[in-house]
């Protein structure tokens, strides 16, 4: 199941560190930041509950880059 | 300006007459470390609290950490030796001008680009109780009807229901040829009404309409990251720690060298420099502008009607050194005509009856010909048992009698010995009862762009042309040749091309790619064979916007061309953004180890290049304007 969400992120080095931060994170088995139209893809895992691991991904994202928003 | 840009400028001005002020303040060593402070603070606070986070959640070697110890590291030097704070403060500063500036530029250059394609219409006249009222489109369930009124956007795909008008399609594909519409015909949204009232019973939701489609296809091709940007992302990854160890080692190495040799280590020094080194290295410039460049790219050649679905076909597109085309609908009109009839023993209007019967059911471009040359009505009760033969014919009963419509193949297979024909063009034979009962001869019209745009192919950098056709080789020699086309394959039936095109493939050299061009209706498979598929005349075609890599809107075989071109100006725009955004960050960083750069001069650079790296980009926002 794919869904997509807005983002807010200033740089462009800060979207990369957001999707590898996502890819990583349990749950998700796949993740795409689009640094131009501040949106991002993710793919996750069979069974896997949308809405919580969007949240593991928010914090995750939150460690690498204080400064980004994940409208959930 | 956003709330948080405009709380930086702020800042950003409040530390700049703070410094001037202090500029002109005497004191002691410690009463000006601790003056300068305050600016620091006021420009700095952020950085500091970001590298002390990172810290804490093991990101240590960041953009924040580096600006942070190198401006810690100056406001040491000041401290211990040189007394000047100026640089610390200043060097935080320029850096948090370049932030504000490298948000805002990419921020507006997003925005414009944005902007510019977006051809989405704000709202649907229906009319209630003999008013026009604006609504919003989403609103608008299927089977309504709308108006239109001349100058207005056509909001949702539908049906003209009344009213005839002259419509500008030039929102989808880049061309200001006009197109007409009158009641019955289809109409797509997106286009303007330029003359008359038109009222439209939609047959889509708006959401589901061309022109939201087509929105949401250049939207998303930027996330399909491109060979460049992946690149990027792997380098700058491995980038950072390389550039702090090399800082690190500037440090140390040099003084301890010196220290073994007998000579004054002169710490200051190559601390101060490792510092300049670190502030130098940042590569934002590169980072940003990469990706600013596909989207402009991307974002230009869908206002020339030309939509492609991701930067890493963009990027494709500019290697593209074979390009095959399929030859009806794509060079040729795919409108056949009927052109004469020879060697009958019935009337002309006696054998298109029977032909018109016995193709009643038949889809392809061919019998739609024949039923138009034919002109009556046809009384399909009398035609029983269609058997429609792929890539041969169809075999009917009329009246009782066997007919059978079709090429050599089928009448070679039903054992009728038929009359070729030595004039160029589609021939079908028919035979009645089983006696062969003469043929008639059908010729599709090249386009007229057809031979230009292969020429501009050629210009464009193309090495070979190939043509697939499931017509005779004798028509398609004719055509090949008018139009100058290196090679073709013709007789083919439609499972024959996917297996032709994997034997091309396999002829290609090197990294060139592959392209082929067709109408994407039943050219589905050989689409997503290619390297890169190209759908043409895809305005209203969902099947083809879906199976190609590439849609050009319209049926001008020109565009092809024109599509190679605007990838390459994109990917030259590129490859200049990385050469130079990377050898002028070489180039410094040399400067900064050498001792020739000061920290004033490393930021500039910084800013600089990122400036020009970022209008570089939007360059490519116009790569498809200068051209016809």
């Amino acid at each position: 199941m794919k869904k997509t969400y807005k983002i807010e992120v200033d740089c462009a080095n800060c979207a990369n560190k957001m999707e590898s931060a996502a890819q990583k994170t349990a749950g998700v088995s796949g993740a795409v930041v689009n640094f131009m139209t501040q949106k991002m893809t993710v793919e996750f895992e069979e069974g896997a509950d949308a809405s919580a691991v969007m949240k593991d991904v928010l914090s995750a994202c939150k460690k690498v880059e204080s400064d980004c928003e994940i409208f959930l | 300006m956003t709330a948080k840009q405009k709380k930086m400028l702020l800042r950003i001005l409040v530390t700049a007459a703070l410094l001037v002020a202090l500029h002109f303040v005497p004191g002691s060593n410690g009463l000006r470390f601790a003056l300068y402070l305050v600016p620091y603070a006021v420009i700095g606070w952020d950085i500091v609290l970001k590298a002390v986070k990172g810290i804490g959640n093991r990101q240590v070697f960041d953009e924040n950490f580096l600006m942070c110890v190198a401006t810690m590291g100056a406001f040491a030097i000041g401290l211990l030796r040189t007394g000047d704070y100026e640089e610390a403060v200043a060097v935080m500063l320029f850096y948090q001008i370049g932030e504000l500036f490298q948000s805002y530029a990419v921020g507006k250059s997003r925005r414009n680009i944005s902007e510019l394609m977006d051809i989405r219409p704000d709202y649907a006249n229906i009319e209630i109780d003999g008013k026009l009222v604006k609504t919003d489109p989403d609103e608008v369930a299927v089977g309504t009807v709308i108006t239109v009124q001349p100058g207005e956007k056509v909001p949702i795909d539908g049906v003209v229901l009344e009213g005839s008008a002259s419509l500008n399609t030039s929102a989808l594909t880049g061309e200001s040829v006009p197109r007409d519409v009158k009641p019955g015909d289809e109409i797509i949204s997106g286009c303007i009404d330029m003359s008359g009232v038109l009222k439209i019973r939609t047959t889509r939701e708006f959401g589901d309409s061309t022109v939201s489609r087509v929105l949401d296809l250049v939207e998303n091709a930027s996330s399909r990251k491109s060979r460049s940007e992946n690149f990027i992302s792997r380098f700058s990854r491995w980038y950072t720690p390389v550039v702090v160890f090399g800082a690190v080692a500037l440090a140390v190495l040099p003084p301890l060298i010196r220290l073994a040799s007998g000579a004054d280590p002169a710490w200051g020094d190559w601390i101060y420099r490792a510092l300049t080194f670190l502030v130098i290295s940042c590569p934002c410039a590169l980072v940003i502008s990469i990706p600013l460049s596909f989207f402009a790219g991307l974002g230009g050649a869908s206002k020339a009607g030309i939509l492609i679905k991701g930067s890493n076909y963009l990027e494709a597109m500019a290697h593209t050194g074979v390009v095959v085309f399929d030859k009806t609908g794509t060079l040729t009109q795919g409108v056949f005509e009927v052109t004469a009839i020879h060697h009958s023993p019935l009337s002309e209007e006696q054998l298109l009856e029977y032909a018109a019967l016995a193709e009643c059911a038949s889809s392809h471009p061919i019998a739609a010909s024949i039923r138009k040359a034919y002109g009556k009505e046809l009384d399909l009760g009398r035609v029983s048992e269609i058997e429609e033969i792929s890539g041969n014919g169809v075999t009917v009963r009329i009246d009782g009698k066997s007919v059978a419509a079709g090429n050599d193949r089928l009448m070679e297979r039903l054992g009728i010995p038929f009359t070729p024909c030595h004039h160029t063009g589609t021939i079908v034979h028919m035979a009645i009862g089983g006696d062969y009962a003469g043929h008639i001869v059908i010729s599709d019209k090249v386009k007229p762009e057809s031979a230009q745009a292969v020429a501009e192919l050629r210009d464009a950098g193309v090495r070979r042309t190939v043509m697939l056709t499931g017509d005779r080789k004798a028509v398609a020699e004719q055509i090949a040749g008018e139009l100058g086309i290196d090679e073709i394959h013709s007789d083919l039936l439609p499972q024959d091309k996917v297996s032709r095109l994997e034997s091309l493939l396999e002829t290609k050299s090197g990294r060139e790619v592959l392209a082929f061009v067709g109408d994407g209706i039943n050219d589905a498979p050989v689409l997503s064979r290619a390297d890169l598929g190209v759908a043409m005349g895809a305005m209203g075609s969902d099947a083809a916007i879906e199976a190609a890599d590439i849609v050009l809107m319209d049926d001008n075989p020109r565009k092809i061309a024109k599509a190679i071109r605007i990838s390459r100006k994109c990917m030259s725009i590129v490859y200049e953004n990385i050469v130079f955004a990377i050898g002028v960050k070489v180039a410094c960083l040399v400067l900064g180890a050498l001792g020739i750069a000061n920290m004033w001069l490393a930021i500039f650079a910084d800013v600089g290049v990122m400036i020009l790296a970022v209008l570089n980009a939007v360059r490519a926002l116009f790569a498809g304007r200068d051209d016809g």
